[in-house]
């Protein structure tokens, strides 16, 4: 069903048309699907620091991953759904990381946990990637040095909730990311420069200097 | 567009069991004509296999690693020929951004580095700095680092004790050993406002002293740890499995650990009884009774001994110091390095001052150096910093224990299995963030 | 094990203690500085004592000499080498510091070495490893950040970063902290690099030597390759 609205030269012509493929149907599938990939997605811990050790933190006694039907941690990424990249990656990890990242199979989402993986951290320097998202597509990030197993748990719960606002007509969504085979980035380079930029007011990052 | 049917055969060569119903071993290549055929028998069946050693790589993602180190092994069979370690792959350059700190501001660097050990690394960072300006901090602040350091110590060993049992294969007692964890981050927590990356300490002192009933919640937790360890204790030290897969693995002699720069744990277990903290003793540890555990064999049991035994050793000195914590102030009276109350600093022009000048261009500590060694969970722990006057080091060396025990691995592994390998790994209990900083 | 080895064995009497109230300058040095002035007069420029801890200056060839009499000798017996680093200072005139840091458990006693490397020569001191096995990795750690070859290692060779790496040597004064490409570059270039899936010399005999090697590790290690990581 469509509803159109006419209208004079000069007007805007704006055209309703909800997306003709979904039905009853498809929306208790959709559902249903997200029901079962959000109530268990085996982490895959890349874990390379303090992130990592707060992790293990979560995934014990206190905190517990295994209501949220992660306690199976998939190590090989052959058999996991969400990467959960805990810590700093330095440019010597970074091809590793993007390895293993396309080893995993679809479909798989990505948690940039603490602040180095999200953006480099506190680490601005020739050694580390200035955030996971250059090198690999990221859902969600979690601030925090380390984030405390609390604020992972609210990453992951928002993680479930965007698995669970996935729809089937979406086709894009478990497409792979496009990487440039001369250079090996997704993105493109100017915008790679742009992010790890110091920013703020003083492009130094302390008051007296570097 | 019509589909046609298609029936693909697939040759696998053999039914996979050899004429006495054994399965096959010969590998399987691949023809000229795409047919997949086993290749001749390379391998006699039998006592004496003389067979191909095989080139596998473990890492640098690995759960069993304790991080990304990446081990290359030559392997006959399950039986490690040769093995040779790759580090770097956690490299974030912190000896290069401490030279473009502050003293204070390094600080928070040396919480990252040695993650399992964070206020441990502050306070020997602090003492590193403190020699560097001269300074000779509180008697409070000694007995609060000692604490600090203690409880620091027991946190490690007990990531220690929950990996290595995962990787020998016990499980529960990671879960155990991580819920005492949970106590110790709760005491941390209530002193420094942070579970793990603490920022303790200061040049001068420390960054806050201790809540009211701080120390009545530090005896309950000495009073009640010694049962955890007794629990670990029943479980595995007479174990069949435990004993059966840590005994006689991976043990260096005496005098090899010395040459090889071992320390910590490790070399302590091989034998020679050093501990920096009795030997170059730092914060009044001289006047402190505690034992240092020495083993005998050197191999991934003794290591284990040594270890749960330090364990009831930072109890100990956990209770004395209890005991001796004397009133008075943390930080020292030099308005050179410590910042002066801000109650002062906002109503007096001369403490305002001083603050101003210790946040916008830190505190200046005279041409010179210094190395202080302490005793982490990994052995000895160096901070050599080299100051020409200026607000920031010139140079900032970490000297990494777990670094040079972790070169000793490819000796410590010859000869043994593939997951002796991983016990031996485990026992020398490496943190990469401190080997690749 | 060598009771001899044990701490303070050599020195019974001698009971440790914290040590407070440092002199800054001229405090006690340390007895080895003594004797290695008597012993190698003409190899020891310098003795500094600074915050009680004793730093002697020796000449570059004789390094490894000294530092083996250190080793060997009864009355000395720095049986531990605790660390190797190096030390560039801001002022481009003084030349880089190589330091050796060494204990003598039987004495509990400690002591730095320091050689002083002219910036405009190439970097190059001798290798302690025959006498210290622990120098192994301290000094592929001293090549990679500062660029010091160190003569007669078995196998210098970068150890933190990747062994294509372009940049540089990173602890030097003249690196910036941020490297010297961009953002991109860098990544590009670690992507490249990918060297955990080459091998090094030593892991290619061994597959040269079982055949198993695969076809362009192969060429590599046939064109002289020296190290594939």
């Amino acid at each position: 069903m469509a509803v159109t609205a006419g209208g004079a030269p000069g007007r805007t012509v704006a055209t309703y048309d909800p997306p003709g493929s979904e039905n009853w149907l498809t929306t208790r599938l959709d559902a249903l699907i997200n029901w079962g990939r959000a109530g268990s997605l085996w982490p895959m811990p890349f874990g390379t620091a303090c992130c990592a050790i707060e992790f293990m933190a979560t995934a014990a006694t206190r905190f517990d991953l295994a209501r949220f039907g992660m306690e199976r941690l998939g190590y090989t990424p052959r058999q996991a759904d969400v990467l959960i990249c805990a810590g700093r990656v330095p440019l010597k990890l970074a091809p590793v990381l993007r390895r293993i990242w396309e080893q995993m199979p679809q479909p798989k989402w990505c948690i940039s946990m603490g602040a180095c993986a999200s953006s480099g951290g506190m680490f601005d320097n020739y050694a580390v990637v200035q955030g996971i998202d250059t090198i690999i597509p990221v859902d969600v990030y979690v601030p925090g040095c380390p984030p405390r197993p609390e604020g992972l748990l609210y990453g992951i719960l928002m993680l479930q909730e965007k698995v669970r606002r996935e729809r089937l007509r979406d086709t894009e969504t478990r497409d792979e990311m496009q990487v440039d085979p001369d250079t090996g980035l997704y993105i493109p380079a100017p915008a790679i420069d742009e992010l790890a930029e110091p920013f703020g007011n003083s492009v130094h990052q302390t008051r007296s200097g570097l | 567009m019509p589909t046609t049917t298609r029936t693909v055969e697939i040759a696998l060569g053999t039914s996979g069991l050899d004429a006495e119903g054994k399965p096959t071993r010969t590998p399987l290549t691949v023809g000229a004509s795409g047919a997949v055929t086993p290749a001749a028998p390379a391998v006699e069946s039998g006592p004496d296999l003389a067979g191909e050693h095989m080139l596998i790589n473990i890492g640098p993602q690995h759960p069993a690693t304790h991080g990304v180190l990446r081990l290359v092994l030559e392997l006959d069979g399950e039986m490690v020929v040769r093995c040779i370690p790759h580090i770097g792959y956690l490299h974030c350059g912190f000896e290069k951004i401490g030279e473009y700190r502050q003293y204070n501001q390094i600080i928070p660097w040396t919480d990252r580095e040695d993650y399992l050990n964070a206020i441990g690394n502050n306070c020997a960072f602090a003492l590193g700095a403190e020699r560097l300006f001269g300074i000779d901090i509180t008697p409070r602040c000694t007995v609060l680092r000692v604490m600090a350091m203690e409880l620091s110590r027991i946190a490690s060993h007990l990531v220690w004790l929950g990996t290595t049992c995962i990787d020998i294969g016990a499980f529960t007692p990671f879960l155990w050993s991580f819920q005492e964890r949970e106590r110790v981050y709760d005491l941390l927590e209530q002193w420094v406002g942070a579970r793990m990356t603490t920022s303790a300490t200061r040049v001068g002192g420390m960054a806050a002293d201790i809540p009211d009933g701080w120390t009545d919640k530090l005896r309950d937790f000495v009073r009640t740890f010694p049962k955890t360890i007794d629990e670990v204790d029943r479980m595995l030290t007479r174990n069949g499995i435990w004993v059966g897969r840590t005994v006689g693995l991976g043990a260096m002699s005496a005098d090899d650990a010395v040459n090889y720069g071992l320390s910590g744990s490790l070399l302590r277990a091989s034998g020679v009884a050093y501990d920096v903290r009795k030997d170059f003793p730092y914060l009044d540890y001289e006047t402190y009774d505690f034992d240092v555990p020495v083993g005998v064999h050197g191999d991934v049991y003794d290591r284990y001994l040594v270890r749960v035994e330090e364990l009831r050793q930072s109890t100990r000195i956990l209770a004395q110091a209890l005991e001796r914590l004397p009133d008075g102030p943390v930080n020292v009276d030099d308005h050179r390095v410590v910042l002066p109350p801000k109650t002062k600093a906002m109503s007096d022009m001369e403490s305002m001052i001083h603050h101003f000048k210790q946040v916008m261009e830190g505190a200046r500590p005279p041409i010179g150096e210094s190395y202080v060694a302490v005793e982490s969970p990994r052995g000895e722990k160096g901070y050599y910093m080299v100051s020409d006057g200026t607000a920031k080091p010139v140079r900032w060396r970490i000297r990494p224990p777990s670094m040079i025990n972790l070169s000793a691995i490819p000796k410590m592994t010859e000869g043994y299995l593939l997951s002796d390998l991983i016990a031996i790994n485990a026992s020398i209990d490496i943190v990469m963030g401190e080997i690749d900083r | 094990m060598s009771v001899a080895q044990l701490p303070g064995s050599a020195a019974p009497d001698y009971a440790p203690v914290t040590p407070r109230q440092l002199p800054y300058m001229n405090g006690t040095p340390n007895p080895s500085a003594a004797a290695l002035r008597e012993r190698f007069p003409d190899a020891v420029t310098r003795v500094d004592v600074i915050w009680g801890e004793t730093s002697v200056y020796v000449d570059g060839p004789r390094l490894l000499e000294v530092v083996r009499w250190l080793h060997d000798d009864r009355t000395q017996r720095y049986d531990y080498l605790a660390d190797i680093t190096a030390v560039e200072f801001r002022d481009p005139e003084r030349p880089i510091e190589a330091i050796w840091h060494l204990r003598s458990l039987p004495f509990r006693r400690f002591l730095r070495l320091k050689v002083e490397l002219d910036k405009r020569a190439p970097l190059s001191v001798e290798s302690v490893w025959p006498v210290y096995k622990s120098a192994d990795w301290m000094e592929r750690e001293c090549y990679d950040m500062f660029g010091i070859t160190f003569r007669g290692h078995p196998d210098l060779r970068r150890i933190l970063l990747w062994e294509q790496y372009k940049e540089g040597f990173p602890l030097r004064k003249d690196f910036p902290l941020r490297g010297r490409f961009s953002r991109s570059e860098q990544l590009k270039q670690a992507l490249a690099a990918a060297p955990e899936s080459r091998y090094s010399l030593e892991e290619l005999d061994i597959a040269q030597a079982f055949e198993d090697l695969p076809d362009d590790m192969r060429r590599r290690l046939a064109a002289g390759e020296k190290t594939g990581e």
